[in-house]
């Protein structure tokens, strides 16, 4: 199911003759204002390579990317591509050099087919006919899918991925930089991602990776190397290096051995999870049937259970239905049929909170005082709001100036740990309690994800039933102490087992 | 020590901006003066003595012509604040003084007390503005129709509304003029002793806003207003907010903001209803609630600004021959500079995909 790289798998690996790296960057220094987001960053990617570029939020990984492909200019520093000294000043001189990259967020027209897309932002005579043409011929050297008719918004996320792709490669790219491809994509998909981007390194191309997960740097890449505040911390063949060495030279020197253990991402604790059968009873669903806005039935006719102090994996492929699932069970959404016992309140902790969890542009205290905002009546007291949200920074640690910080002075990681203090916040009164959490550490560094896992951890073990939604199967291992799998509308129990998990969420068992 | 001092710099940064705005509002005048081959001196000069350059003129001009801006900007405010882009403050103020003078003319016929008559013709005015706004905040929770076509919409509908009841129903006895009778004079409002015709719809303005600012800061409901108005989807979702409630009701009450403009201007100044009886007091109060940072509070010092630039506009064209079409169009250029200068502010503090009139999806 999941790309799994054994050498023997691997035979068309070679070792080039030639040593000269593909892409080099010496000694890239950039400084914003005080800060050092680069000093003194070497990194070679040789050819036929993938390279692993690991590190926390704010480590420089991004930074370097950018500057590799023209979108950032460094201080100081030299690029050479294939041994001659490159000057690369935008992107279109990056390009130029066969350098393309994929970024995280998607930049297509919706509306327009794939040709059109990948069309767009040439010059000259590079027409949607022609660029067809070449999609198709890319498909057959490369095995690389792809409808050149097909309009961008009917596409899934893979696919848009691909498209991306395939605006690289049309001009010629011979070095691929991806930004967290992985992040948005289902495990089907980026098993197939990451097979296609090993048979392009290994055609003697060249690829660097930029990305949150260990285990899928240690699955395909060559090399790796590890970015830490700004500098290297560490960089070599993957055969050299571990988990736990990556997560150290990640964590830096004061990282503790349980952090190291928190951030692994295997499901090494499923066994001494203690069984919950007899503990209250907080969802109760009995033929549950959920229809969306559009009409589309998205869960069909499903029952379950979920008990106090349970830590409930969701499993699912995009568009499943886990997504009206969970808004059903944490209150935002109303089923259509069926009988669903719930409590009266539910901590939520959306997938994209800048689009439903948080005020931008509001400060802490009010970000806070939203919970509950729709039945407050009178007048609110900000000085005693201000004095809550303090205690919540100080419980949860998230860092910031004080309660009258604007949000968006935060860090994704901060202001994902203030909206879990927000939810987590007990209602003693409403009896049984719940948190209903959707990709809770997505986009987050190593440090915040362990962060948010214990506090999980934590209100799982105080009594709450936790449902966890994670596209990451391995989370949901980490985490969860039972896993519900959705597919196609229904929704069953699935043993604590990666491979078992996947083939339900495809259906197949 | 830490707090006070960035408190300082913000003082000065508004203290700074202000100084900008003042001077770039004669510096273009005076540039639009010599471009059209008038005397800037005494251009300028009438715009000062127009504006703030006597008691008579900050009173009777001034501040006479800052109430309905500060009616209508606590409406645009109200709204905008709410994510509700009502364009139609000059629409909802013309319902209200048609309303107001409706009442005004037709229940002394039958008798009462003047005080509960006005107090009657007022309310009539903000039911009236309300019900206006009304019919483009059911054409957006039902149908999702934009609000800022639909508003700018009915306020053609209003201003032929408003013809047509000057040339008919309303129209006065003679059938001469088109406009509506006068009303009795025991119906105007009071005049603020020593200050000439300075009426006491400032003070009733004043409290509204007063009230508005203390709702924003300290209610619930001025928080959820707010909220809805930031991110909706964040509202509903983390809020548990009913957006679609709030949003109607912050429309209402802009509404009924604009539509009490109508009555009081009606009711202290005009006497009767007319066309053109705002000079699109409703337009500019956009720009009065932008400059005021959507804070009723400080809509009461930006009112007093335009009503100062209306007034003085009016003297330029009065006592230094220029023309009302360039007077219109310095206006207009001053209005475009502030609402610049406010874009490129709220810029500076960063929001990066949320402009004005950026419509949110809901």
């Amino acid at each position: 199911m999941i790309a799994r790289r054994t050498h023997e798998a691997a035979p068309a690996r070679r070792t080039p003759a030639d040593e000269t790296p593909a892409l080099a960057l010496e000694n890239i220094t950039k400084r914003y204002g005080a800060v050092d987001a680069l000093a003194s960053v070497s990194l070679r990617v040789r050819r036929g390579t993938v390279h692993a570029l690991l590190g926390e939020n704010g480590a420089g990984k991004s930074t370097l990317m950018r500057i590799a492909y023209g979108l950032v200019r460094a201080d100081s520093g030299t690029i050479a591509v294939h041994g001659a000294p490159a000057h690369i000043a935008r992107a279109r001189d990056a390009i130029a050099h066969g350098i393309g990259m994929v970024h995280q967020h998607f930049t297509l027209v919706p509306v327009m087919s794939v040709a059109e897309n990948v069309a767009l932002g040439g010059r000259g005579m590079l027409g949607a006919a022609r660029v067809a043409e070449r999609i198709r011929e890319l498909a057959v050297r490369t095995g690389f899918a792809l409808d050149p008719a097909a309009t961008v918004s009917s596409l899934p996320i893979g696919a848009q991925q691909r498209v991306e792709i395939a605006k690289a490669l049309i001009r010629d790219a011979r070095i691929l930089i991806l930004d967290e491809p992985t992040a948005v994509l289902a495990p089907a998909e980026t098993t197939e991602l990451l097979r296609w981007l090993r048979a392009f390194a290994d055609a003697g191309n060249a690829v660097v990776l930029i990305t949150h997960k260990l285990r899928e740097a240690l699955s395909v890449a060559d090399d790796v190397t590890v970015l830490r505040r700004g500098r290297t911390a560490l960089t070599g063949r993957v055969d050299g290096v571990t988990r736990e060495s990556l997560t150290l030279a990640m964590l830096g020197e004061g990282a503790t051995v349980d952090q190291a253990r928190d951030v692994r991402e295997e499901a090494t604790k499923v066994g001494a999870r203690a069984a919950s059968a007899e503990r209250a009873v907080v969802y109760r669903a009995q033929g549950l049937t959920v229809v969306d806005g559009a009409g589309v039935v998205r869960i069909r006719d499903t029952s379950f259970t979920i008990h106090a102090g349970e830590i409930v994996g969701i499993a699912g492929i995009e568009g499943s239905g886990q997504r009206e699932l969970l808004r059903v069970l944490a209150g935002r959404m109303d089923a259509s049929s069926g009988v669903l016992v719930r409590p009266s309140r539910a901590g939520f902790i959306p997938e994209d909170r800048y689009h439903d969890a948080i005020l931008l542009e509001r400060d802490l205290a009010e970000n806070v005082s939203l919970r509950g905002a729709g039945a407050r009546t009178g007048t609110i007291d900000w000085r005693a709001q201000r004095a809550v949200t303090d205690r919540l920074m100080r419980v949860f640690d998230v860092r910031a100036a004080d309660a009258r910080a604007p949000m968006r002075t935060l860090s994704g990681g901060n202001q994902q740990k203030l909206v879990l203090a927000r939810e987590l916040q007990s209602d003693a009164a409403a009896g049984s309690h719940a948190i209903i959490a959707e990709s809770p550490t997505r986009g987050l560094d190593v440090r915040a994800t362990a962060a948010i896992h214990a506090r999980l951890r934590e209100a799982g073990a105080g009594g709450a039933a936790i449902i966890l939604y994670s596209s990451d199967i391995d989370e949901v291992l980490l985490l969860a102490t039972r896993v519900l799998v959705v597919h196609a509308g229904s929704v069953r129990d699935a043993p604590l087992d990666r491979d078992a998990i996947g083939r339900a969420m495809l259906g197949l068992a | 020590m830490l707090t006070r001092q960035p408190r300082l710099r913000a003082v000065l940064g508004e203290a700074t901006r202000v100084s900008v705005l003042l001077a770039s509002i004669a510096g273009l005048s005076a540039l639009l003066l010599v471009a059209g081959g008038y005397h800037v001196g005494a251009g300028l000069d009438a715009l000062w003595y127009g504006s703030v350059g006597s008691w008579y003129a900050f009173t009777s001009a001034t501040l006479v012509r800052a109430i309905p801006l500060m009616f209508t900007g606590l409406a645009v405010a109200v709204a905008f604040r709410a994510g509700v882009f009502n364009i139609g403050a000059e629409g909802q103020l013309l319902a209200g003084a048609a309303a107001a003078t409706a009442i005004a003319l037709v229940v002394p016929r039958v008798g009462g007390p003047a005080l509960l008559v006005v107090g009657l013709a007022l309310l009539a005015a903000a039911v009236a503005g309300a019900v206006w706004a009304a019919i483009a905040a059911v054409l957006r929770a039902r149908f999702g129709v934009l609000e800022v076509i639909s508003t700018i919409m009915l306020n053609f509908v209003a201003l032929y509304g408003v013809s047509y009841l000057v040339r008919g129903p309303l129209q006065e006895p003679t059938r001469v003029y088109p406009q509506s009778p006068t009303i009795l004079d025991t119906l105007h409002l009071p005049r603020i002793a020593g200050a000439g015709r300075l009426h006491v719809g400032l003070l009733l303005g004043m409290a509204l806003a007063v009230i508005g600012g203390w709702i924003f800061r300290h209610t619930a409901a001025g928080f959820r207003l707010i909220a809805v108005g930031e991110n909706p989807s964040a509202a509903a979702s983390a809020g548990g907010i009913d957006v679609v409630r709030t949003t109607t009701r912050a429309f209402m009450a802009s509404g009924a903001l604009a539509g009490l403009a109508g009555g009081v201007e009606v009711l202290g100044v005009t006497f009767a209803l007319y066309d053109n009886i705002s000079p699109g007091y409703g337009y500019t109060a956009i720009a009065v609630a932008l400059l005021a940072g959507l804070d009723p509070w400080r809509v009461m010092l930006t009112a007093v600004l335009f009503g100062g630039l209306e007034a003085g506009a009016g003297a330029m064209q009065r006592d230094a021959g220029v023309p009302s079409s360039l007077v219109s169009v310095i206006e207009a250029l001053l209005i475009l500079t502030i609402v610049a200068a406010q874009a490129r502010r709220l810029r500076k503090v960063h929001a990066p995909d949320v402009t004005f009139l950026d419509v949110r999806d809901r």
